[in-house]
């Protein structure tokens, strides 16, 4: 299939959940009984999805952009070692093949270079919505390896997800449903009526909002649709409204992620403000002039895609900083301060969407949604939302943004492990290690890892949806999310068990060392590791702590990872009358999860006899001019390796035994505990209390927020309201009483006597003149005639008249 | 119609579109008089017929190319709105007849100036 076939094919992808969406919208209810039909149409949609982008990436992508092979290591840290040497070289990317390693390095710089410049990548506007000025507003498409990798991985696991919840959303079929977690004052449970169909219409749209963000051309669309996917999370989450919970955790979601997109806000303004234009891609208008987007603006050739504010931006920056910001030589920054500004102000958006320290609060407890809708927010949507954008945005962030993403991923990943730790909710133990997760992601990409970061992206949708469908099915079998409440449920459930530990093994990041064979995280947690070190090598001083962190983060991951295995399917039952009770899962629940679990264990793999491999695949989507090595200019110390120095062999070996270390450590501990028993958890409670009680309460960052923004704004909120009653309130009822004063007043002396004198004087004389036409309705015929004799005389006598007086 | 008219001139001149309008004129006012004199009902309709044949006169002679001396003429439509007010006349007699019967029905008389029920 042709290449200019992929914007249909996707467009097709990403419409059809919209279709669905509208169909069960309007029919809702009527679909089947209790609305049945409606899962089915859902699931038809997101399954048209996936075949779809299954057909655009194996039949349109892969047969016209055939894939370089970027195993060789060696070659490409050649190519990239020589770039580091010299910045203003145009450096090597990890693209270089065989070819180019056994060439001179000049050669290998023009192979670069033509490779470059070739960057597959397809974009335009399918419909422009409307233009004011300079503002243009459009819905534009942006399809590269990226992209169409993410619509694969996105499909697939919404696919999973849909038919998954047709089974665990059977009791909504059920008509009353009874919600047993809410009970209404009479003390019986609530009954109301089943919402299987309405759950669907939300999974459906909630693909059609995340496939839309993906495929985004522009920032305006991207955010139009990170929008839609933020509101399909609050309607999913709250998804049971009738518990306080439920609606109390959409709403934190909802008005956290506010707090992120206003920073967002603030980005997109400053770069629309000093470039012009929302669009990624460069765009031709229809009298054939091409406008830049905004990658080519900030890597223009000439610049051999080198990060350069373009010469709007420092014009526009030096009349507002050239006062202040400038260095030593003479030059301005400002051009530097405005992308740093620009770029974290994207980031804050992503920090609210991935859940990223601090705005991490929302993703535990959006928990309180259905387990399906977990699965799905927690790994191919709303939080992959946040990665894929650092990932799509990343040519115009700044070597300084990018350390403010690396530093923030870095607590993240480090506070959410701790907190994982001590939690005993089987949901949010995988909640905060979502959050964990993502902070490796966000510090990968940070530290430059581009490849590395989106690869993990891709691994950790497909475990940790794995991990959520596998606790959905234990919590659909126990009635429980209480962890101490389970054990031993490996008997009972196999299938779960199973693909469980599979999922387990694959978050650890479980593999033989130093060779190329583990599950899925084993290659993208080690690809993230390495690109720590090689920064930590690059850049010493403090910055070896974004080595230490992800190194101790693992060993953790292992650790809550496999602690929770333990406390749920290992031991003896804890609590008999639930485990009697525990069934294995239906097959359409089941299935599902097998399909992830062969995923989660060979989406890391290589086709054997092809190229074809996720990395592979991302690293052809690598944006032109982000492999290079590149040097902060605001913070001249910092220096962000190319990624591809970060496959040096030493490195390799390095990093992959601490990361293997850190992991078997973590397990050990593990085991230790939670299946051999030989240490006793409660002792070692007791023994860290003040740790244990600081991590039980999630380093209090809820009551921190609580005690500084929620309870103060409330305080604000009641006075203000308190306010209102007293002050405003009194005063408008003030101003009514004041104004039926004077209209009182006022009627009495202007319109009784003035308006009412006059219209009535009118009437008067409408009366008398009728009394006076009455004579002449005499009823005699004979009189009428006359009347009409003498009016025509008169009238011949008055036009003749006039005539006569006009014409003499 | 040249504007050097005079009545006088009617009697020495041949037949043109005056000498008919005259006519027309004359049975409009015979008919106006009968509608205003007249106290049976019979009469006052009579009268009618007589303005609308007078108005019909004027119709027909406007309609006759012969009678312009060259000039403009209504051409078909003169015939056509004579006919048209040919059959409206028939019509409204009936309407009117029917009145009559029904009027002297209710008052054993059809003298019209008994009928004044709707003065004001």
């Amino acid at each position: 299939m042709d290449a200019s076939a992929l914007p249909t094919l996707l467009a097709i992808a990403w419409l059809t959940p919209l279709a669905s969406f509208t169909v069960i919208v309007l029919l809702g209810k009527s679909l089947g009984p209790h609305g049945k039909y409606a899962g089915y149409i859902s699931v038809g949609a997101i399954l048209v999805s996936t075949v779809m982008s299954l057909v655009a990436l194996f039949g349109a992508w892969l047969p016209n952009h055939p894939l370089a092979d970027a195993s060789h290591h060696g070659a490409s840290y050649e190519a990239g070692a020589h770039g580091s040497s010299s910045p203003n070289a145009h450096s090597g990317d990890s693209h270089a093949d065989g070819r180019a390693a056994d060439a001179h390095a000049a050669d290998a710089h023009a192979a670069d270079e033509a490779h470059e410049s070739e960057k597959p990548a397809y974009y335009g506007d399918w419909y422009a919505l409307g233009q004011w000025g300079k503002l243009k507003l459009t819905i534009g498409y942006y399809i590269d390896a990226l992209t169409v990798t993410m619509f694969s991985m996105v499909s697939l696991i919404a696919a999973c997800v849909h038919v998954y919840a047709l089974g665990y959303m059977h009791d909504e079929l059920h008509d009353p449903y009874v919600d047993h977690e809410v009970h209404v004052h009479d003390g019986g449970h609530l009954h109301r009526p089943g919402r299987f169909h309405r759950f669907f219409q939300y999974l459906s749209l909630f693909s059609f909002s995340m496939l839309g963000l993906v495929i985004a051309g522009n920032v305006a669309m991207v955010f139009v649709f990170w929008e839609l996917v933020g509101i399909c999370s609050y309607f999913l989450i709250g998804f049971y409204i009738e518990r306080q919970s439920a609606s109390n955790a959409a709403n934190k979601a909802f008005i956290t992620n506010r707090v992120g997109d206003f920073g967002m806000l603030i980005g997109m303004m400053a770069l629309w403000a000093s470039l012009g234009t929302f669009a990624f891609g460069d765009l031709t208008t229809p009298d054939g002039q091409t406008e830049l987007g905004i990658f080519s603006r900030l890597r223009t050739a000439e610049n051999d895609h080198r990060l350069v504010p373009p010469p709007e931006m420092v014009a526009e920056g030096e009349r507002t900083f050239a006062s202040t910001e400038t260095t030593g030589d003479g030059g301005s920054n400002a051009g530097h301060w405005l992308l740093f500004i620009a770029g974290v102000g994207i980031f804050c958006g992503c920090v609210g969407k991935s859940a990223q320290f601090p705005l991490h609060v929302w993703l535990p407890d959006a928990m309180e949604g259905p387990t399906p809708v977990s699965a799905l927010v927690h790994s191919a949507t709303m939080v992959a939302a946040g990665v894929y954008l650092v990932g799509r945005f990343y040519p115009a962030f700044s070597p300084e943004a990018l350390l403010v993403i690396a530093v923030v991923g870095c607590i993240t990943l480090t506070i959410a492990a701790t907190i994982a730790i001590t939690a005993v909710d089987i949901k949010r133990v995988l909640a905060y290690s979502t959050v964990s997760q993502l902070g490796y992601m966000m510090l990968s990409l940070g530290l430059g890892g581009w490849a590395a970061g989106l690869f993990h992206l891709v691994t950790h949708a497909f475990f940790k949806s794995l991990l959520f469908l596998c606790s959905g099915s234990v919590i659909h079998a126990v009635h429980s999310n209480d962890m101490r409440e389970m054990g031993g449920l490996r008997r009972k459930m196999p299938i779960t068990a199973y693909t469980m530990l599979v999922g387990c093994l694959a978050i650890i990041g479980a593999g033989i060392p130093l060779t190329a064979f583990g599950l899925s995280g084993y290659y993208s947690k080690d690809a993230i590791v390495e690109q720590a070190w090689s920064f930590a090598e690059t850049n010493k001083g403090a910055y070896w702590l974004l080595l230490a962190m992800p190194v101790v983060g693992a060993a953790m991951t292992a650790f809550y990872m496999f602690r929770l295995w333990y406390m749920t399917f290992a031991g003896k039952p804890r609590n008999h009358h639930r485990y009697d009770h525990a069934h294995e899962s239906p097959a359409v629940m089941t299935r599902p999860l097998l399909l992830l679990a062969f995923f989660a264990i060979a989406v890391g793999w290589t086709v054997p006899l092809t190229n074809l491999s996720v990395t592979n695949l991302l690293h052809q989507a690598e944006p032109a001019g982000i492999a290079a090595t590149s040097h902060g200019v605001l913070l001249p110390s910092l220096t962000v390796p190319a990624e591809a120095l970060s496959h040096a062999p030493e490195i390799k070996f390095k990093a992959g035994l601490a990361a293997f270390g850190a992991a078997m450590t973590g397990l050990l501990a593990a085991t230790v505990i939670y299946l051999w028993n030989t240490l006793n958890p409660a002792e070692i409670r007791q023994t860290f209390q003040p740790v244990y009680r600081l991590l039980w309460n999630k380093w209090y960052f809820d009551e921190l927020y609580s005690a500084a923004l929620i309870r103060p704004t409330m305080a604000l909120g009641r006075r203000i309201a308190a306010f209102d009653r007293a002050v405003i309130d009194e005063l408008i009822h003030g101003l009514a009483w004041l104004s039926r004063g004077v209209s009182k007043v006022f009627g009495v002396l202007f319109d009784q006597t003035v308006v009412d004198g006059t219209v009535n004087t009118f009437a008067d004389w409408t009366w008398d003149f009728g009394l006076l036409l009455r004579r002449l309705q005499t009823g005699s015929v004979r009189q009428y005639v006359l009347f009409i004799v003498a009016g025509t005389l008169v009238l011949f006598v008055a036009v003749s008249t006039v005539q006569w007086l006009a014409y003499s | 119609m040249n504007s050097t008219f005079h009545l006088a001139n009617l009697l020495t001149e041949p037949p043109g579109i005056a000498h008919f309008m005259t006519v027309g004129a004359v049975l409009f006012v015979c008919g106006a008089m009968c509608m205003a004199t007249k106290r049976n009902a019979l009469g006052v309709l009579m009268g009618i017929e007589l303005v609308l044949n007078g108005a019909n006169m004027n119709f027909v002679a406007f309609g006759s190319q012969y009678l312009q001396n060259g000039g403009e003429y209504l051409g078909l439509d003169g015939p056509l709105m004579a006919l048209f007010v040919i059959v409206l006349a028939a019509a409204e007699a009936a309407v009117a007849l029917a009145i009559a019967l029904n009027f002297y029905n209710n008052h054993d008389s059809i003298d019209v100036d008994r009928a004044d029920q709707l003065q004001g």
